[in-house]
């Protein structure tokens, strides 16, 4: 299936800002994390599939938008 | 060497330094100033009479050696909203003001002659009333400039612009920083109602301060150490506030649907990705500008940076998410140079960014400029505003009064103050602090945005409206308490993720003045200011039908996510049930 994949603040260092990519169906989000070695950089702040937050284990589905955010905050 | 109230009254030109009284001997910062004005000011007073007073205060651990320890509070009645107001700030005001042995310094009273104005020159020993007529029609920089030449360079320097001499309600009270550049009590037109007392600066002396006294320094010192250690360890303030400031909020707000677009019409903007914090960061990388930058001398998480133009020149410091998304999606501006030349400029005015950048937003719906004018908006700014033309005058009365010149409906205020960068519908906890703050719709009385986006102390849906009565409430009464102290609204991430923050702050109050609080003490702290803020605007004429968001918001469905402001008048008003 395809998933839109959106990184943001630290974790776009030496990865990128979006990519589609085509995945296997049953994918979770955490499988997307672990393959772009996220939480090697910082731990996981925020996730969010189309816009609202949604935890680790979410199957993804055709064409979703998956955002991934480092622990940051501001105010 | 015993702290002192400096009382100054401009309506005879005398100053007299007090004992502090017991019952303020524990306060500091907002907790101070809120209840100075609640004690001694007239609700039902005009805030630009004479019955009105200034009140500036350092928080507790100002001016000690505490991480994040040096913002100080300014209170008074506001005339944006005609209710209390604080506003704190960076800076390096609050830690000479506390080495000064200044607890608070309080302005009464208005001079005879509307013409001039004065500079007022703080001491040890008394307060000094200096004619300043070269000083009238100069903007803050000018001013700093002059204060330069005359005291030691570490003079503390508090001024307003032309603006603040209009008592224009966008005035703010610039205060100077470590690097010689502005910060501002920003919010609630406190530069009006210095303008109206006609003091156009106060510097304090930074040449005759010994260090503040310390009870217990050894435990100060042990508690000092792991505070300081929670900010650093949390990714929030170690990591993701140097690296990006708080604009890094403009692509998760985004995200998430909830960032005010088009005068809060939407809650994506196409454009974000032209303005945000990762963008700002490499721009910053790419021409020599800094990335961490402290307001004050003791700040470890340094959010603040020095942002330049593309050949390397300095356009602006302190360039805050709230600003950015004003003058970004709000109003529609794409191009983060000219937004930075505005903030600049807006220090150097000496004006709310964040009612100013509001208003210029709603000033769209208004007919006066097209979404996304830059150059229009640029205009009005550095040139309407502060000469004072009559357009000029009443885009100067912020927000809430544009909407009504100009017969709009869809005015984003809450008690007369433009509503920052976080959309109600959307993130409705942070809708439920803006709609029930004492101080008109403010970001910082209780932020949360922490909880209901960041994921910081947990994690309650924005969508919903389950558990943000309780959520905003918590951290009103936290924030009220954590504004007491001094310290910066930052040190927040750490105290809701980390165990160790907030026992060591409390800690170092009570190594600092042998007292012995604990969590609840300080709670509670949070909860009397909050009480008695609100029993203030109650008797300055407020009810329950100002703790509610614009109409507009109940009827209008918001995209992405085709939300509403669907709390009832009850739910809000539970809030106040502690
Ligand atoms: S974190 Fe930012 S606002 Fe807080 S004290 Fe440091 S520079 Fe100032």
């Amino acid at each position: 299936m395809r998933i839109v994949v959106k990184l943001f603040a630290h974790y776009r260092e030496g990865r990128f800002k979006v990519q589609e990519g085509d995945f296997p169906l049953g994918t979770k989000a955490a499988d997307i994390i672990a393959s772009l070695e996220l939480e090697k950089t910082s731990p996981l702040g925020v996730l969010m599939v189309n816009g609202k937050h949604v935890s680790p284990d979410y199957s993804l589905r055709e064409a979703d938008e998956i955002a991934l955010f480092p622990k940051i905050g501001g105010g | 060497m015993a702290d002192k109230i400096y009382r100054v009254n401009m309506s005879n030109l005398s100053f007299k330094i007090e004992e502090v009284p017991a019952s303020w001997m524990g306060l500091g910062g907002r907790g101070l100033t809120s209840t100075i004005v609640a004690e001694e000011v007239d609700p039902e007073c005009h805030p630009l009479g004479p019955n009105n007073k200034l009140v500036f205060a350092p928080g507790l651990l100002s001016g000690t050696s505490a991480s994040n320890s040096g913002r100080n509070s300014c209170g008074a009645k506001s005339p944006l909203t005609g209710g209390i107001k604080e506003s704190n700030v960076g800076g390096t005001s609050a830690a000479i003001m506390a080495k000064l042995g200044v607890k608070a310094l309080i302005i009464e009273g208005l001079p005879k002659d509307a013409e001039t104005f004065y500079q007022l020159h703080v001491t040890k020993d008394r307060v000094e009333f200096i004619l300043v007529p070269e000083l009238i029609g100069l903007d803050n920089y000018a001013v700093l400039e002059a204060m330069a030449a005359k005291y030691d360079k570490k003079v503390a320097v508090m001024s307003i612009g032309r603006i603040g001499e209009m008592r224009m309600n966008i005035a703010n009270i610039s205060v100077k920083d470590p690097g010689g550049k502005l910060r501002s009590h920003g919010r609630g037109g406190l530069g009006a109602v210095m303008g109206s007392k006609k003091i156009k600066c106060i510097t304090v002396d930074a040449e005759s301060y010994k260090e503040v006294t310390i009870e217990n320094p050894d435990k100060f010192k042990e508690a000092s150490k792991i505070f300081t250690k929670t900010l650093q360890e949390n990714p929030i303030s170690g990591q993701g506030l140097p690296a990006f400031g708080t604009n890094v909020l403009v692509n998760i707000l985004n995200e998430a649907g909830g960032l005010p677009t088009h005068n809060f019409r939407e809650g994506n903007w196409e454009h974000a990705e032209k303005i945000c914090g990762e963008t700002m960061a490499e721009n910053i990388k790419a021409r020599g500008g800094k990335t961490t930058h402290g307001c004050h001398a003791g700040c470890v998480i340094q959010c603040s940076q020095v942002y330049n133009d593309k050949d390397g020149n300095y356009l602006t410091s302190g360039f805050e998410y709230e600003t950015i998304w004003a003058l970004g999606a709000h109003l529609g501006i794409q191009d983060l140079d000219l937004i930075a030349k505005m903030d600049g400029l807006m220090d150097d005015l000496g004006v709310d960014s964040i009612e100013t950048s509001v208003m210029l937003g709603l000033a769209v719906d208004a007919g006066i400029l097209a979404y996304g004018d830059g150059a229009r908006a640029y205009e009005l700014l550095s040139h309407e505003i502060p000469t004072g033309t009559p357009l000029g005058r009443i885009l100067g009365a912020g927000t809430h009064i544009l909407g009504k010149a100009y017969g709009l409906v869809r005015v984003p205020t809450v008690k007369g103050q433009g509503i920052p960068a976080y959309e109600p519908r959307a993130v409705k906890g942070q809708g439920i602090t803006y709609a029930t703050t004492p101080m008109g719709a403010d970001h910082t009385a209780g932020y949360a945005v922490a909880t209901n986006i960041l994921n910081s102390g947990g994690h309650i849906d924005p969508l919903k409206k389950e558990g943000q009565v309780e959520l905003a409430r918590n951290l009103q009464i936290a924030s009220a308490a954590v504004d007491s102290t001094g310290m910066c609204i930052f040190v927040a991430f750490a105290a809701l993720d980390d165990a160790k923050c907030l026992p060591s702050l409390i800690d170092m109050i009570n190594a600092r003045f042998g007292c012995a609080l604990t969590i609840d003490d300080v709670m509670n702290l949070g909860k009397n200011i909050l009480k008695k803020e609100h029993e203030f605007n109650i008797k300055a004429g407020f009810g329950k039908a100002d703790d509610r968001l614009p109409e507009f918001m109940k009827y209008e469905t918001l995209p992405p996510h085709n939300v509403t402001w669907d709390f009832t008048g009850e739910e809000i008003d539970a809030f106040w049930n502690f």
